[in-house]
């Protein structure tokens, strides 16, 4: 067959679907949002019916995929490191339910926080929930390890983790396919209590995960995924996870690496095989993306000298890994690099010109001068630029729905008024409980929805938020002549303030709706339809 | 055969279909390739690059190593020099004149070039002009691409093929349009080598 150029997350869904899913499940969210868009404008996945509209948050994604596992069909769900925290509750415990169909949790890493908060490390969650991971070495194997996931998956009747970082998510390759694995028919678990998590219920299951941990084990001794490379200078081992092989290979590019090398592409750990590399080698290099997660399992809490990596300054503690870092811990000589010259000024990312969000900054930063600064707990979305000159409109980001729970939280302790800055898409991921907390308080906070009717800053993914936020917020009990709709512009200026101004002073929640169309949706014609349709502009 | 190439420039310039026109011909001539992209935050006017890499057998890292680059293809100046610890010794830097300025601290512009035409072997076109002469004034990214055809090792009946492929969906116009974007670009670079 011939070769297709994809993206890392491009294969993992042309795995995906070639390998017999029959839903794909996810929020946005950097850099794992390519898998569902694939899916979504995918020929073949249109044709098989296979499921691609997106989930509220990563939790109802990850529930729902869980749900499709039930009925016996093959599902994944896709997300970024930080949405698993928010998936967090389903995810850990679909390892004690165990799955029926398939079931494949990908998540995507950002190291070096290229677009995140934090650069945490997913793997520790596999470990966590003692399940199976998958950590490709390139798209090739990403593309495989997606087919072949829900394979292993349904061996061990555990949902399988399969772990990418940023660099091979959004790097392309061409890309080998294999044939088309048909999708599972429907069927019901063969215990209808499997997924019943009674503590009775549950402690059987446990441990029959535990039990099942040596199983996984043998499973990764033998995994096409995993591989030892013999070598003839034994004064260092190297093992090498995911990713970081290929900058172990790029510094050998005639493949004349004189060490042993154990290529790690399954967890858990092969033991054997790191038995084998301790038995033969005098020194052992964790080359890994992301946090020690394997070195410190090897070190152990003794230190033990022998192993070099991220925790004794071999290797730098964070961030991302590339060749020169690698080289540098395989004793690799390198000439000095060029630096970058001092003309060159940093150019961050900027809320686009004609953004609604800026004129929304622009009134709040007068409204909030008068009741004094510090007090504006915003959340994550294009908004939270307005944390950067010009506007430093905003104090806090923290998670997704943080703006009002963090907003309600200061006002209960005396910071009043408060305000909270969320955008419509980041409301309806995990906001609205929260505005159901301020709510059942009374609590005096203004929370600005800064409506552009798209998740923008993931590259403006549909938005559940749609038509549907005023009655959100009256459902949930906001005072309806305290919800204001607004369009943020110029010319409206000085209404914005005094609107602000005003529900600002008032004792209880208010709910001020900033509402303008993202400029760069101006060219979705799906978009506009929709608008039209609810009467939006 | 192997070649590493950087693109550079701001979200939005459209240095990923540079980067697509070339990693096209490069697989039509069943090249092996890896190509690292920007998605995400920086894509909202921030500096942008892709990391091309293309050779007859296979490729490991997704990414450059420092001094190693064979090029840097950059539609904006500033942004060229921002790679400049990836240029190899006997590099070529190839970049459009005109300076994208989106920030407040924006260096001065004859400064700017005169840094860039300090590096040994450079290429400085005004792409965003040549592009308006031929009322091609979005084709400025493929201008550049035909700026630095000559260092990439492919042949440029290859390059044109790419461009075909690439902008067939949206007309024989817009083809035609870029063939000529291309080929202007390769001229102008040629009177500076
Ligand atoms: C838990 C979690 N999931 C996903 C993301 C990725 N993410 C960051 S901003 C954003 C979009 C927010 O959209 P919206 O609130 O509508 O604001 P906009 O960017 O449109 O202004 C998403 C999905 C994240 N940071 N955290």
């Amino acid at each position: 067959m011939q070769k297709i150029l994809l993206l890392g997350a491009e294969a993992i869904a042309q795995g995906a679907i070639d390998g017999g899913m029959s839903g794909v499940y996810a929020y946005p969210g950097t850099p794992s949002t390519e898998i569902t868009e694939y899916v979504q404008r995918d020929k073949l996945a249109n044709e098989l019916s296979i499921h691609s509209e997106w989930s509220s948050n990563e939790k109802t994604a990850m529930e729902a995929a869980l749900g499709m596992s039930y009925a016996g069909k093959r599902a994944m769900v896709c997300m970024k490191h930080v949405g698993l925290n928010v998936a967090a509750d389903a995810f850990v415990n679909s390892a004690i339910t165990g799955v029926n169909g398939g079931l494949i949790v990908t998540v995507a890493d950002d190291p070096s926080m290229h677009s995140s908060q934090n650069e945490q490390d997913s793997r520790f969650y596999g470990k966590f929930a003692m399940i199976p991971i998958l950590e490709p070495s390139n798209q090739q194997e990403a593309y495989e390890m997606a087919r072949k996931g829900f394979e292993l998956s349904e061996k061990f009747k555990v949902p399988v983790l399969l772990r990418i970082t940023t660099r091979l998510s959004h790097s392309r390759m061409g890309i080998t396919r294999l044939d088309v694995i048909k999708q599972n028919e429907n069927s019901l678990p063969g215990d209808p209590r499997q997924f019943v998590l009674l503590p009775s219920i549950a402690r059987n299951r446990y441990k029959g995960l535990l039990n099942n941990q040596i199983n996984f084990e043998i499973d990764s001794e033998n995994s096409g995924f995993n591989n030892y490379t013999e070598g003839t200078n034994k004064k260092l081992g190297i093992i090498a996870c995911g990713l970081a092989l290929n900058y172990l290979n790029e510094n050998y590019p005639n493949s004349d690496i004189p060490y042993p090398v154990l290529k790690i592409g399954q967890y858990p750990l092969p033991r054997k095989l790191v038995e084998k590399m301790f038995g033969e080698c005098e020194e052992v290099l964790v080359l890994e993306e992301g946090a020690p997660v394997v070195e410190e399992m090897l070190k152990g809490y003794l230190q033990r000298e022998k192993v070099k990596g991220r925790l004794d300054g071999t290797l730098p503690r964070d961030g991302e890994l590339n060749p020169n870092l690698v080289a540098s811990a395989l004793g690799f000589e390198q000439d000095e690099a060029e630096k970058i010259p001092e003309i060159v000024s940093p150019r961050p990312p900027a809320m686009c010109v004609g953004c609604g969000h800026i004129d929304a900054y622009v009134a709040l930063n007068e409204a909030v001068g008068t009741f004094g600064k510090g007090r504006v707990f915003a959340d994550i979305g294009c908004y939270t630029l307005g944390a950067l000159e010009p506007y430093n409109a905003i104090n806090s980001c923290v998670d997704m729905g943080a703006s009002i729970t963090m907003a309600k939280g200061a006002a209960d302790a005396g910071l009043i008024p408060a305000v909270a800055v969320i955008g419509d898409s980041t409301f309806t991921h995990s906001g609205m409980t929260g505005l159901l907390d301020a709510v059942a308080e009374n609590s005096p906070i203004t929370v600005l929805i800064s409506d552009n009717f798209t998740t923008g800053m993931t590259g403006q993914q549909d938005s559940k938020a749609l038509g549907k936020i005023e009655d959100i917020c009256k459902g949930i009990g906001v005072a309806p002549d305290h919800i204001i709709v607004m369009n943020p512009t110029r010319k409206n200026h000085d209404d914005m303030v005094r609107v602000l101004k005003e529900e600002m002073a008032y004792k209880g929640v208010s709910v001020v709706i900033p509402r303008r169309q993202c400029v760069q949706t101006v060219k979705n014609k799906t978009l506009a339809a929709k608008l039209k349709e609810l009467n939006l502009k | 055969m192997k070649i590493d190439i950087i693109l550079a420039g701001v979200g939005g310039q459209g240095i990923l279909t540079i980067a697509a026109t070339i990693g096209t011909a490069a697989l039509q001539n069943n090249l092996f390739l890896k190509q690292s992209e920007v998605h995400g935050m920086s894509q909202r006017g921030g500096d942008v690059q892709a990391n091309l890499r293309i050779s007859d057998k296979p490729i490991a890292s997704d990414l450059i190593a420092k001094g190693k680059a064979d090029v840097i293809i950059a539609v904006e100046p500033m942004e060229s020099l921002r790679y400049l610890p990836f240029l190899s010794k006997d590099g070529w830097l190839v970049t459009n004149s005109t300076p994208f300025v989106n920030i407040n601290n924006y260096p001065d512009k004859d400064k700017l070039i005169k840094k860039v035409k300090a590096v040994k072997n450079n290429i400085v076109i005004d792409a965003d002009t040549m592009a308006k002469e031929i009322k091609a004034a979005r084709s400025s990214n493929i201008v550049m691409l035909g700026a630095a055809s000559s260092f990439l090792d492919l042949k440029y009946e290859d390059l044109e093929a790419a461009i075909r492929t690439i902008f067939e969906r949206k007309g024989e116009k817009i083809v035609e349009t870029n063939l000529k974007a291309l080929k202007i670009g390769k001229e102008a670079a040629e009177k500076q080598i």
